[in-house]
């Protein structure tokens, strides 16, 4: 038991290392070569249009069914739905917003990264861009970390805007608050800050999905099997970390005041 | 000049290569022949460092590449090198023309409206014509090879490591990139080491002959005296006979 945690706990360090090794290579490239603008512009646009469908629509439905919730929850205690656009707006832009658009493009194109990554390792493709000059840092890994930086709190931004408008429709419609009051509630008390919240989180976010899925692509083994294998972990990785880092960027970003 | 001495490689607890001694000298061709598995391809995968070797040294022109780490330095050593992969490992994101340019940009200075020039000349000498804008996906399995082959030539290395450029070739292809190989060393002074299973053509392209078997270096001899060999091992193979020293099992 102690034995299996211990070398859980080896494996787990070691790929942190060498997922860290792969980061300061990225920097080393970014410093020493021209960005590859190509494949960024090409992974950016592919990450932006794959997901802002799923992500939009997943933020919308949330918007929705937390104005439900706090609708009633509201009626219940105070009699009358009040707040509802305060309480659909900060849940969104803080916690909801970065969340659920880190989730869903870590599912999408963080899969599929992981996939085309991997399936270049296993048919030799990986050690072709060495034999012609190039390294996969520089050509793949660093415009994907790009692209997701650029992306996702792009997506992140319309994923608040569609859960809010989700939140107004149930709002307006189906529990009778007026659309002034809906939207004066979110204006006056979501701040620049709330803003900065949510947007630092995406951010950080983004890097991790993109370090996590080129890692897990880069050391991919043993044929299909093996790209299926590393999609998988690459995904559950991706998430976990989402969520566990999710409560820790809210503390620090609470105590320094954001 | 290409130096190996005494080169091991193990994956893991399996010992692949378990003390190669080789020279492998400029302008020449030099086949590499040995059963399959026994380490052909890990071999050649060390020269341009792929593969970093557990133990044993390489010196090409004399500078010690074993162990290099850094990215430059190891892109500085590959600079010179073309290497074919066994199975081609084309860009399947990338089409046909792309992918035979696609060193141009990291190892020439060649400007960008030469590009497709280059890639119609070099799918040329490799028999191909007006697949630029297919996909690796949409090629046969011998184009696809030839396809590589072309994109390794077009950064016009000055030594190319080939993993088998003629399997899955009809004959007459397969002669045709035998000639493209004594060709570039004829005109340009190309070293070439090329691994092969086709007896034949080893025997009409090499200058040296290398039998690799169980990770060493059975034999390693100029063409002539290979073909003369009284080697055990090296008879049997160049026969192609099931009898003799080389025990190959089918496992069932
Ligand atoms: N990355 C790797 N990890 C583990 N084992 C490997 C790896 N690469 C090669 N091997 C093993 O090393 C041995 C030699 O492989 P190699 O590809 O060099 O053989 P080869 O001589 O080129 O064979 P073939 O003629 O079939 O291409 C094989 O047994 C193979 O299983
Ligand atoms: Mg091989």
């Amino acid at each position: 038991m102690f034995k299996e945690l211990g070398r859980f706990l080896i494996a787990f360090f070691n790929q942190l290392g060498q997922a860290s090794g792969m980061v300061r290579s990225a920097a080393v490239w970014l410093f020493k070569g021209p960005v590859e603008v190509r494949q960024t512009m090409l992974q950016t646009t592919r990450v932006g249009v794959d997901s802002v469908a799923v992500a939009t629509l997943t933020s919308l439905f949330t918007g929705m069914v937390l104005a439900l919730q706090a609708g009633v929850t509201m009626r219940d205690i105070l009699s009358e739905p009040l707040y509802i656009g305060t309480i659909v707006g900060f849940s969104l832009v803080r916690e909801l917003g970065p969340v659920l658009t880190a989730f869903v493009i870590a599912g999408r194109a963080g899969a599929a990264g992981t996939a085309e990554i991997g399936t270049m390792k296993v048919t030799e493709q990986i050690d072709a861009l060495h034999t012609l000059g190039t390294d996969p840092i520089r050509y793949l890994v660093i415009p994907r970390i790009a692209a997701f930086v650029i992306a996702i709190p792009v997506l992140t931004l319309f994923a608040n805007v569609s859960g809010m408008f989700g939140g107004y429709l149930v709002s307006v419609h189906s529990l009778g608050v007026s659309s002034f009051v809906y939207i004066d509630d979110i204006k006056t008390f979501i701040k620049v800050g709330d803003l900065m919240h949510g947007f630092i989180k995406s951010i950080i976010f983004a890097f991790m999905i993109a370090v996590v899925c080129c890692y897990k692509g880069l050391n991919t083994r043993g044929g299909a099997e093996g790209v299926g294998k590393a999609t998988t972990a690459a995904v559950v990785i991706s998430m976990v970390l989402i969520l566990v880092m999710d409560y820790f960027l809210t503390a620090i970003l609470q105590a320094v005041g954001i | 000049m290409i130096q190996i001495k005494n080169l091991q490689k193990n994956f893991g607890r399996k010992h692949v290569l378990t003390g190669v001694d080789l020279t492998i000298k400029d302008g020449e061709v030099t086949t590499i022949i040995g059963g399959s598995g026994t380490g052909k391809s890990t071999l050649i995968k060390c020269i341009i460092r792929l593969i970093e070797p557990n133990d044993g040294q390489i010196l090409v022109d004399g500078k010690d590449i074993t162990h290099i780490k850094s990215a430059l330095e190891l892109a500085q050593l590959r600079r010179n090198f073309g290497y074919l992969f066994q199975e081609g490992a084309l860009f399947d994101s990338l089409s046909v023309g792309e992918n035979v340019t696609f060193g141009l940009k990291y190892l020439t200075d060649t400007p960008k409206n030469k590009y497709a020039a280059i890639a119609k000349d070099m799918l040329a000498l490799v028999g191909l014509k007006d697949i630029e804008k297919l996909r690796p996906s949409e090629l046969s399995g011998g184009m696809k090879k030839r396809v590589a082959l072309a994109r390794v030539l077009a950064t016009g290395p000055k030594v190319i490591l080939y993993d088998e450029p003629t399997s899955g070739l009809d004959p007459i292809m397969s002669e045709i990139i035998d000639e493209l190989i004594l060709d570039l060393k004829k005109k340009l002074g190309v070293t070439s080491v090329v691994i092969t299973h086709d007896m034949k053509s080893a025997f009409e392209i090499s200058d040296a002959m290398v039998m690799l078997h169980e990770g060493k270096v059975k034999l390693a001899a100029p063409r002539e005296e290979f073909k003369k060999s009284k080697n055990p091992y090296v008879k049997q193979f160049i026969e192609g006979s099931s009898q003799g020293p080389i025990k190959m099992t089918i496992t069932k």
